[in-house]
């Protein structure tokens, strides 16, 4: 028998595909994330758009806390570390979370570099904006990738960019000549067998789901139109005027994404989306997307 | 052979590949027309209680039900193999009953737990993803693989129950199990 093999950890995110992984900040709000249909759960002490607004520092959360969340739930439970703090995914992989998200969320602890992540149980989920960091990250063991959309914003457009960006630059990589992958993967920063194997599938060798700003079922339907296989939902559902209404109608508009009058049932009478954040306005250093590399 | 994948959540995707490998048509069952015209059926593997809500929610108890008591053919995987025991535990929730065995979910463990081994009796291999154990197996119900001992592949009738992910390896020995491969004439109109 072997444990916690790259297959087994791909495997779960395969069990994520068109299912809603909700942020959740107590073990109440996992309740009602996993009775509206939620395939897991991520729970942290406070929403990305708490983050965002208290400033200061952002650690992994309480194990406590986390306890908490597994004790009251079936369904997957995911946790975040800062980008680069192994230690914190030590303590992650101790409490038996079911995927550990290395996140630009929280405050990155090291400049240079990221998370070991083979050398863990637990998979990992990483942030992309590009082709290149996506490889980066598989290459060092994220068994998931996501947008590493604006969390916290309310706001699609960073997620759109990147999913559109990542889909592009596979396509280009699909047309090109096999004298051309190493040029490729010198310019993109990958490594090159990743480079060739994805020159050859025409796809990523790991799930690719869609996170930050997602606010609407709209906002869900249009991620899935664009390639993800599944989105993250953070502050858009419990800092909104009918959470579970809401959390429901995203899980349906994933799995609907492509019946337009199916969406359009679905995201009637919802109350108030989380008021947003135009990411234009933001500063470099206030960006979450430019944590990491 | 057209054979329905039910695509609320999960791994329908992969099935899909595996089946079109041994020459079978599919579609994705999102709602209860998409069964019309099928021959067979697959529950895949994901999060049992996400499905069941949304076959609530899609109002497609009824007709999954009238499908699968037809008679035709069905592969329920993982949480497929939950939505389809008599009994579930770990917690307790709603199933459909059609394959006699009780079922404890997640019963290995977290997905930490989560493993690769091989077959006792078929010596294929094996993909454990925060899987179901069988607790019971029905009188009527025969046990086709076994691991460490324990079944984890059982059929009944028409129906085939894997706790593991056969969709996940190249091996289609249990999806030939479950619909017994066609001609080439068949294959060559599977073309989707």
């Amino acid at each position: 028998m072997d444990k916690a093999t790259f297959k087994t950890k791909v495997g779960l995110a395969e069990m994520m595909k068109g299912g809603v992984i909700m942020d959740v900040v107590n073990p109440e709000q996992a309740r009602i994330a996993e009775d509206a249909g939620a395939c897991a759960v991520m729970a942290l002490e406070r929403v990305p758009a708490q983050i965002r607004k208290d400033g200061g520092v952002a650690r992994a959360s309480d194990p406590d806390m986390i306890k908490g969340i597994q004790a009251a739930v079936n369904i997957p439970v995911m946790a975040k570390c800062r980008i680069g703090h192994f230690m914190e995914a030590r303590i992650l992989e101790a409490l038996e979370v079911d995927f550990i998200d290395e996140s630009e969320v929280l405050t990155p602890a090291d400049d240079l570099f990221h998370i070991d992540k083979l050398d863990f149980k637990p998979p990992f989920v990483c942030g992309c904006t590009d082709l290149g960091e996506a490889l980066r990250r598989i290459r060092e063991g994220a068994a998931m990738l996501r947008s590493k959309g604006e969390a916290g914003t309310g706001n699609i457009v960073e997620a759109v960019t990147h999913l559109r960006t990542l889909r592009t630059q596979i396509r280009r990589l699909t047309v090109l000549g096999h004298e051309e992958l190493m040029t490729e993967a010198k310019n993109l920063g990958a490594p090159f067998e990743l480079v060739e194997q994805v020159a050859k599938s025409g796809r990523l060798p790991v799930p690719v789901f869609a996170a930050g700003g997602i606010a609407t079922p709209a906002d869900a339907a249009l991620c899935m139109a664009l390639g993800a296989e599944s989105v993250f939902v953070g502050s858009g559902i419990f800092l909104s005027g009918n959470p579970e209404r809401r959390a429901r109608a995203i899980v349906e508009a994933v799995t609907y994404w492509e019946d337009a009058k199916k969406l359009a049932e679905i995201s009637t009478g919802l109350g108030e989306a989380m008021s947003g954040l135009e990411v234009g306005n933001l500063s470099d250093n206030q960006k979450f997307s430019k944590r990491g590399w | 052979m057209k054979i329905g994948v039910l695509a609320l959540q999960g791994a329908f995707a992969a099935h899909a590949d595996t089946l079109a490998s041994i020459g079978h048509a599919t579609r994705e069952v999102r709602v209860a027309a998409d069964l019309d015209g099928l021959d067979g059926l697959v529950f895949p593997g994901g999060e049992s209680s996400t499905m069941l809500n949304l076959i609530g929610r899609a109002e497609l108890w009824a007709p999954l039900d009238r499908f699968v008591r037809s008679g035709r053919p069905t592969l329920l995987t993982c949480a497929g193999l939950i939505l389809g025991a008599t009994n579930v535990a770990n917690p307790s929730q709603e199933s459909f009953g059609w394959l006699d065995v009780d079922v404890v979910r997640n019963g290995w463990g977290r997905q930490v737990h989560s493993f690769e081994a091989t077959g006792d009796l078929l010596g294929g291999p094996l993909v454990f993803i925060r899987a179901p154990t069988i607790a019971r197996v029905g009188e009527t119900v025969e046990t086709v693989e076994t691991f460490e001992g324990a079944p984890v592949m059982v059929r009944q009738g028409a129906i085939v129950g894997a706790a593991y992910h056969p969709e996940l390896t190249d091996d289609a020995t249990v999806h030939k199990l479950a619909f017994p491969a066609v001609d080439r004439s068949d294959a060559a109109a599977s073309e989707v």
